[in-house]
């Protein structure tokens, strides 16, 4: 009865799926912008250690300050970085003192409640602020930017495919409009990038040769701008990284250490199970003889 | 609970003496996990993956307990409380990153420990109910995961959610009420995610508890083994403790260093990076996919496109819930008396084709709904289906199968081509009956 | 590790040289599993102290200019309030009149109060018995038998400089980490 029921519903659903499958399919139209796309290089970061396996490697701090940098003169400006407090530039090899000075110094302050009359106002951020918003809401954001709010960028460097690659590629990546791009799809009001999943990103292209100073002298090319930045980005949502790495490898160590020995332990309760084996069934009394299941012949069943 | 020559538990202690007659919890676990199971002694290593599962589970309880002090279930902070975790909790990104990756690898261990279930017939009597027992695990950990990844309220956490309670839709008449009493709303929001948080909280202890009527269930026969024998005597088994805890020791390591490959190098691996993004009920992501866990079972809802008397909204539903209620009536839909499939010529090629077919379905499910996917997803659905439902039922009913051994001793001695039973004679393990 | 004990009372049964490894084998994996499993527990238990952003917590700036001759004010500090009072010359007198060695919990008024500040009293508001907040800092409160603060739950009562004289409380009232950036500036903590 169960098989002849299912015999039925396996036919059902097999002639239902066989109409979809012989189904015609509708012409998909080709997208003739498709052939522009470009795809991010790949780059050796320090995180992903020698030969890019990613087992060692950690961050390089000056490369982070350079980055945060960055940030702070270029991006800063319309995006935030919310879920970072400042206080967690100690990683970056700022010391408390720096990062204070920074909270501090930060251009936008931080919402307070003025204590005598209870009306909303602002502070100057602490160590222990996290970086305040730039717009108060979505809505502003959108008004502000051509209506496309920009995002949040504490966590853009796992949110989006290819990581620091894409990020270090988008700011990059600006280029003129092809000759040979279609003409009814150029869409003036944003900026071309080949980079970008529609091509077209509203962000203007923000970097240019020198645009900012390094402290540390390094020559502040639009690529190296780029690198470093989305190196402080990769920083900004994966801040554990090392403490991970680290880790992983003392645990995959130690498990190693402990899944030989279990392997060896292993081979050694069954060696008598193995043995008695050779003598074929009836040799099973001689395990027992070792006291590990005391049995006698005739309890067979 | 276990057979005849099994070896009763005896407190070594006056004070193992007292407890035992007063509460026997350690005569329990000695006959379950300890020296007086007795198992047969050829399971190879795909028998470790039970043991994995339960470790699996405990490691979900444990780190979601203390997830759990951590997250707020409300839909302003979740996503905030979730990267809490990550950046200023006292290893939270580890305990994070172990339930993210160990919902992957619970899903790893048991689809396999599934397929040993098939490959070896362990769902044929006399283990039905463990098998049973075993898919509703299997049911209530999907509603679990799919609740739990609606948790930390990212991107994909919203559009999950929306995609999957929107299945209910497709039921004619009530469908779109059940959506509203699901969501306890009109869309996804904080009355939604305040269930899920508390469903997600209480399933995995439904799912202990269902763990504990398997592992009954499962110790009244005693365990399947390769060949798929019964066991005869006692030159069949060893006792569970120390042979099988030194060998799923073993297995443990090993799984626990793949795990820790994941977790430690690859965290996100497993994930999609548009959970990174905080949910936004105005903006669906250009490409929408379950966890990968969930890819078949996806690919067979997205595999009808076409009306059919019924919308084919509805078939996809009816057939992806049917792709997994089927699985209970399998025990009846298999005829064939042998279990293992290492003596199942035929069966073992259409289960060969079975695991591509997986696979396909499993890489259709996470790829764009769109061609060549689509028209290959249902072609493997309709494999899928044919493979249960018509295929087995008629191929376990003709097949002729090789000489089983007379026993897993003579199996073990290399005994494999010499004097078999009867092809195909019922092999009840009635030689063997379980002492009471 | 269950094995490793089973295998192990095994092993001293046995004489041979092979034996020795597998005694070694099965205490070395037990060893493992054990040191192992108690380091994994470590993450577990420490989640539960207090995170990084927790710690990091701000201070708190008051401004006690607005605090008149006689009035007190509370401040939510660290998720405590901070008791901050202008005392009177009456409550000066008071406190400095008490005998020191009489007390339970010994310390004079210059002790409790900073010097150009003497008049600010700041401390912590919660009652050293069971952590209530004790009365007394807000107009209309009562002060207790020793015109200081009196708290409700069990009874304790405190002087003007905030030191425990009466009930079951062990310890004057904490004194937070405090300093005075100006005249009548004081950032706590």
């Amino acid at each position: 009865m169960v098989r002849l029921i299912g015999f039925a519903a396996g036919i059902v659903f097999v002639f239902v799926l066989a109409l979809a499958a012989l189904a015609p399919r509708e012409a998909s139209v080709p997208d003739p912008t498709e052939e522009f796309h470009e795809h991010p290089e790949d780059i050796h970061w320090s995180w992903e250690g020698p030969m890019g396996l990613g087992v060692f490697g950690g961050f390089d701090k000056a490369q982070l300050q350079r980055g945060f940098k960055v940030y702070r003169e270029v991006c800063s400006s319309c995006h935030s970085l919310k879920r970072v407090a400042f206080r967690n530039l100690e990683d970056l090899g700022f010391n408390e003192a720096e990062v204070k000075v920074i909270a501090e110094e930060w251009p936008i302050e931080v919402p307070a409640v003025n204590p005598d009359t209870g009306e909303a106002t602002t502070q100057p951020a602490t160590a222990s602020d996290r970086f305040p918003l730039v717009y108060p809401n979505e809505v502003a954001a959108r008004a502000a930017n051509n209506n496309a709010a920009p995002p949040d960028m504490s966590l853009l460097a796992k949110s989006r495919e290819g990581g620091a690659d894409y990020i270090h590629a988008l700011i990059t990546g600006y280029e003129p409009v092809p000759a040979e791009f279609p003409q009814d799809r150029v869409q003036e009001s944003l900026h071309y990038n080949p980079q970008f999943h529609s091509l077209w990103i509203a962000m203007p292209p923000q970097l240019s040769d020198g645009l900012v100073t390094y402290d540390d002298g390094t020559e502040a090319t639009v690529d190296q701008m780029g690198r470093d930045v989305a190196a402080f980005l990769y920083w900004a949502a994966e801040p554990k990284l090392e403490q991970r790495k680290a880790m992983g490898l003392g645990v995959i160590i130690f498990l190693i250490g402990f899944s030989v020995f279990a392997y060896l332990a292993y081979r050694k309760v069954w060696a008598d199970v193995k043995s008695a084996n050779v003598g074929g069934p009836g040799t099973r009394s001689q395990v027992d003889d070792k006291g590990l299941h005391a049995r006698g012949p005739g309890e067979r069943g | 609970m276990s057979f005849g020559w099994a070896k009763p538990y005896e407190p070594k202690t006056d004070l193992g003496r007292w407890f035992d007659e007063r509460l026997p919890v350690p005569r329990m676990v000695w006959n379950s996990l300890g020296g007086g199971y007795e198992v047969p002694k050829n399971i190879n290593y795909f028998w470790n993956f039970g043991v994995l599962a339960g470790v699996a589970l405990v490691i979900q309880i444990a780190t979601g307990v203390v997830l759990a002090m951590h997250y707020a279930a409300n839909t302003d902070i979740a996503f905030q409380s979730v990267e809490h975790i990550m950046r200023d909790i006292n290893y939270g990104w580890l305990l994070r990153y172990m339930h993210a990756n160990g919902a992957s690898f619970f899903f790893i261990v048991v689809y396999i420990h599934i397929w040993r279930g098939l490959w070896y017939g362990s769902y044929k009597a006399p283990r039905e109910l463990v098998w049973m027992l075993g898919l509703v695990i299997f049911l209530l950990m999907m509603a679990t995961a799919f609740m739990g990844y609606v948790l930390p309220w990212g991107q994909m956490s919203f559009w999950g959610a929306t995609v999957i309670t929107n299945l209910f839709s497709a039921i004619p008449v009530v469908g779109d009420t059940i959506v509203t009493f699901l969501l306890g709303g009109f869309a996804v929001d904080n009355a939604t995610l305040n269930r899920f948080f508390s469903l997600h909280f209480l399933l995995p202890f439904v799912i202990a508890g269902v763990v504990m009527l398997k592992i009954w269930a499962l110790h009244i026969p005693g365990s399947n083994n390769p060949t798929g024998v019964e066991v005869k005597g006692p030159a069949d088994t060893v006792p569970f403790h120390p042979y099988f805890t030194a060998k799923d020791g073993f297995g443990l390591g090993i799984y626990l260093i793949v795990f820790s490959i994941f977790l430690f190098f690859l965290p996100n691996y497993l994930g999609h990076p548009d959970n990174y993004i905080e949910a936004n009920a105005l903006s669906t992501p250009a490409h929408i996919v379950p966890e990968w866990y969930f890819w078949p079972f996806y690919a067979i809802l997205r595999a009808f496109t076409v009306d059919f008397i019924l919308p084919a909204k509805l078939w996809g539903v009816l057939a992806m819930f049917s792709a997994i209620i089927l699985l209970f009536f399998l025990p009846w839909l298999d005829k064939s008396a042998v279990k293992s499939m290492k003596y199942r010529p035929q069966m073992k090629l259409w289960m060969y084709v079975l695991l591509v077919d997986l696979a396909i379905l499993s890489y259709c499910g996470g790829a764009p709904a769109e061609e060549p996917f689509v028209r290959i997803s249902q072609i493997a659905a309709i494999y899928y289906f044919a493979h249960f439902l018509i295929i087995l039922p008629i191929v376990s009913a003709r097949e002729t199968p090789l000489p089983l051994p007379n026993s897993i001793a003579e199996a073990v001695l290399k005994g494999k081509e010499s004097t078999g039973a009867p092809a195909g004679a019922p092999d009840t393990g009635a030689a063997a009956q379980p002492a009471e | 590790m269950a094995t490793a004990d089973d295998a192990v009372n095994q092993a001293v049964t046995d004489k041979d040289d092979g034996v020795r490894r597998r005694d070694f084998i099965y205490i070395a994996t037990g060893a493992f599993a054990g040191v192992g499993a108690v380091a994994a527990i470590w993450p577990f238990v420490d989640q539960m102290n207090p995170s990084a952003d927790v710690l990091a917590l701000a201070s708190v700036e008051v401004d006690v200019a607005p605090i008149a001759v006689g009035q007190g004010i509370k401040v939510s500090w660290r998720g405590k309030p901070v008791f901050i009072r202008h005392l009177t010359e009456r409550e000066i007198a008071e406190a400095q009149a008490v005998d020191v060695a009489s007390l339970r919990d010994p310390a004079t008024f210059d002790e409790r109060t900073q010097e150009g500040h003497r008049q600010y009293l700041i401390q912590i508001g919660v009652c050293t018995h069971l952590g209530c907040i004790p009365m007394g800092v807000a107009d209309g409160e009562p002060k207790g038998d020793y015109d200081g603060y009196f708290c409700p739950c069990h009874g304790s009562h405190y002087d003007s400089a905030g030191r425990i004289r009466k009930g079951p409380a062990p310890k004057n009232l904490v004194l937070p980490d405090y300093e005075f950036t100006s005249k009548t500036n004081v950032r706590i903590g």
